[in-house]
């Protein structure tokens, strides 16, 4: 009996990845062909790599606020650290490669280990915080990634990479050119993020996400959100975990960092400050903690709710505030979970005598 | 189980929302030229965006009363961030806007103008003033000064009059045209060999408390500061350094006007202000006082500023420059886009507006005008 239900929620475990991963494949293959034949708006074709990134952000911010159950309000850093990072890589290997999409995989690379990187120094605090600590170190984190990239000044010339904090300390040559400028951001950067690229973005971020979650590690990483005390005492070791948790999500949302930003010519620093992260927040917590395809579709919904309701003109931001409760308060609400769930066991209940299926989803539990 | 319920709840208020958005759309009019306006009307920046709306309006209705060729004007929000400008601009083009007017700040801007040079769609912007924004771009031009030439013009002015022995400039690092004004302003007075004896910055976000940059300026003896920074900082500022004792000459940049209409603040703390704008309401000419009278009338005082000015100018220089080419509303942007920048460019186009007389356009999108400082006096700004 225990066998056969172990077996029967690992089915289900793994029908809701499949579900997942079809999901996102169907809507790349209509949307793909959607723009492929013009049929597409400008709005909507407009937003199709920034729902990427947002969504691999998301995705990313669940494995550490709803896997990992540590709040973290940084997130926009890492992203940030990504989207510098691919933007100074790509002006410097425009010349070296010139296939776009092999330049933007590379610089998404380039992007995600240095956010990875530098996410091993804000691990130092993660491994000694929790709760409302840790989620007030994370947002400091945020803030000092963005202060330090307004007064950031990078630029090449025929001798190299030049770092500095201001314009004239770096010196350039006078074949040099200008790449990063402190509050005046990035320009000129080319534009080669496209919906594929993104859609693969995605699938990857899934892959590592999905999996991890399924992994060992994944129910190690459960186990010490459910309780700590419980999870060492069985011999998990909370900061080898921690950091993997913390670092993989960093490292995924470097490369989206760098995917969206090879989507506009120019990018300022402004961008990733503190209401960036918790607009990706928001999309974690509306679409469930630890619900990966929550997160998906939350992310997808609210980017582009904002230029639906561009209607309401001044009252727009009002409406987009009124709709983000209204979900919250539903979604929330007792009455409606409890029809859910009986109008998930009147569906399982055909496949199994109905004894059965009321103790397996007791125990299911 | 969360999910479904989710997703039952979104896929509703998608739908309501698309079914929103497809019913209350305005009714075009179809003989008029289609331009789009992008700018903040809601967030930190919305004062901007909402001036330029609303001076860009009055000139399309001063236009369309006119008779002959008609102009609608459709101006969408972007909260000054880059990211929602494109979204604007792809709305617009969903519109079927043929020319752009806009977007009001540079961050946005720059963002923009990257689709429109690659879309061929013809830029004019009232406000946006890095250099960025038309670098590289010959489809995008400004009304306004650039940051550096502001700068420079700054420089030159305070040496050809003697303004400071010793200068302090006080910027904020968070902001392209605080900082651009700044390092143009810095190196020219290296140039003229006037005295820089303090640099001080404030970063963007915590802009209320400006005690240590001027005792940092005070320390350092500057009789003179100036001040590239937008209003609302500079009227805290004004009132710290009263508090303080500290009275050197300001010196500010065109950010600071509008600070006279600024909500609850004591106009004499800012007596003996000078500032560079382009535009002075309390100009005696007719179309000055036109202008202010039908704005106010309309939208109230209290936006009225070089902004909305901008926004007027761009609109009657959009206009004749269509109405040279004969522009109609059948046009297609790409081919109104390469006739604009053929006129705006050549030598005999001139516009005279509220922002100035025969103001004509470089090859590179910069506006040739000569700038005006103007000291405040009595609460009214006073042309120098």
């Amino acid at each position: 009996m225990a066998e056969k239900m172990k077996k029967l929620n690992l089915k289900k475990a793994l029908k809701g990845n499949i579900a997942t991963y079809l999901m996102v494949i169907v809507a790349y293959v209509v949307l793909f062909a959607l723009q492929n034949l013009g049929l597409l708006s400008y709005s909507l074709a407009g937003f199709l790599v920034p729902i990427c990134a947002y969504i691999v952000m998301a995705v990313s911010l669940n494995l550490t606020v709803g896997i990992m159950g540590e709040l973290s309000l940084g997130h926009a850093g890492f992203m940030s650290i990504g989207a510098y990072t691919g933007a100074v890589a790509s002006a410097l290997l425009a010349d070296l490669i010139p296939i776009a999409p092999l330049r933007l995989a590379i610089c998404m690379v380039v992007g995600g280990v240095l956010a990875g990187l530098v996410s091993l120094i804000v691990v130092v605090p993660v491994l000694r915080l929790r709760g409302d600590y840790l989620a007030i170190v994370t947002l400091a984190f945020g803030e000092i990634i963005r202060n330090i990239m307004q007064c950031l000044y990078v630029g090449k010339d025929s001798s190299g990479v030049h770092f500095g904090m201001s314009e004239s300390a770096l010196d350039l040559a006078a074949d040099g050119q200008m790449i990063v400028r402190g509050p005046m951001g990035v320009v000129g950067i080319q534009k080669i993020s496209t919906l594929t690229m993104g859609f693969i973005l995605v699938m990857i971020t899934l892959v590592v996400v999905l999996n991890l979650i399924r992994s060992r590690q994944g129910r190690a990483i459960m186990a010490m959100r459910d309780n700590r005390i419980a999870a060492e005492s069985i011999g998990i070791s909370i900061p080898k975990y921690k950091i993997m948790a913390f670092v993989t999500s960093a490292v995924l949302a470097g490369a989206a960092g760098t995917l969206y930003v090879m989507n506009f010519s120019s990018i300022i620093a402004k961008k990733f400050d503190f209401n960036t992260s918790i607009l990706i927040l928001v999309f974690v917590v509306l679409g469930g903690m630890g619900n990966i395809r929550g997160s998906i579709i939350a992310a997808a919904t609210l980017t582009i709710l904002p230029e639906l309701l561009r209607e309401y003109a001044d009252y727009r931001m009002l409406v987009y505030a009124i709709v983000l409760i209204l979900v919250m308060l539903v979604t929330n609400n007792p009455k409606i979970k409890a029809m859910m769930v009986k109008f998930r066991e009147e569906k399982l209940a055909p496949r199994l005598p109905k004894k059965k299926a009321k103790e397996g989803d007791a125990n299911g539990k | 189980m969360n999910k479904k319920v989710f997703a039952i709840i979104m896929a509703a208020t998608m739908m309501l929302a698309c079914l929103a958005g497809c019913g209350s759309k305005a009714p075009s009019n179809t003989a008029a030229i289609k331009i789009g306006g992008i700018g903040p009307l809601t967030g930190g920046a919305a004062t901007y965006g909402i001036a330029t709306k609303n001076g860009a309006q009055v000139a399309v209705d001063e236009i369309n009363a006119k008779g002959g060729l008609q102009l609608e004007l459709n101006f969408q929000d972007d909260e000054a961030d880059g990211e929602k400008g494109v979204n604007a601009y792809n709305n617009l083009k969903g519109w079927g806007m043929q020319i752009l007017y806009g977007c009001t700040t540079t961050g946005s801007c720059v963002a923009v103008a990257g689709e429109t040079a690659s879309d061929r769609y013809f830029q004019l912007t009232p406000s946006a003033s890095s250099s960025d924004v038309t670098a590289g771009k010959n489809n995008v031009f400004q009304m306004c000064f650039t940051d550096p030439n502001q700068g420079i013009a700054a420089a030159d002015y305070v040496a050809a009059n003697n303004l400071g022995e010793k200068i302090a400039v006080l910027y904020n690092n968070g902001d392209a045209y605080s900082t651009g004004i700044a390092m143009a302003f810095i190196d020219r007075a290296k140039e003229l060999n006037l005295d820089v004896v303090a640099q001080v910055t404030f970063p963007d976000d915590s802009n209320t408390d400006f005690t240590t940059q001027l005792n940092e300026a005070k320390s350092a003896g500057a009789d003179m500061m100036f001040l590239p920074i937008y209003y609302t900082p500079a009227s805290l500022m004004l009132a710290q350094a009263k508090d303080m004792g500290y009275a050197p000459t300001f010196f500010g940049a065109d950010g600071m006007d509008g600070i006279l209409s600024l909500d609850g603040f004591d106009a004499s703390l800012a007596e003996g202000l000078m500032l560079m704008t382009p535009f002075n309401p309390t100009a005696t000419d007719e179309r000055t006082q036109n202008f202010v009278k039908t704005y106010t009338e309309k939208y109230g005082a209290e936006t009225l500023n070089q902004f909305a000015a901008d926004g007027y100018d761009c609109i009657y220089a959009i206009y004749d420059a269509c109405v040279k080419n004969g522009i109609t509303a059948e046009s297609k942007p790409e081919e109104i886009c390469e006739k604009l920048i053929a006129t705006f460019t050549s030598a005999d186009f001139k516009i005279d507006g509220l922002t100035g007389t025969g103001m004509g356009w470089t090859t590179l999108g910069e506006v040739s005008k000569t700038p005006m400082v103007v000291e405040i006096s009595g609460g009214a700004y006073i042309t120098k």
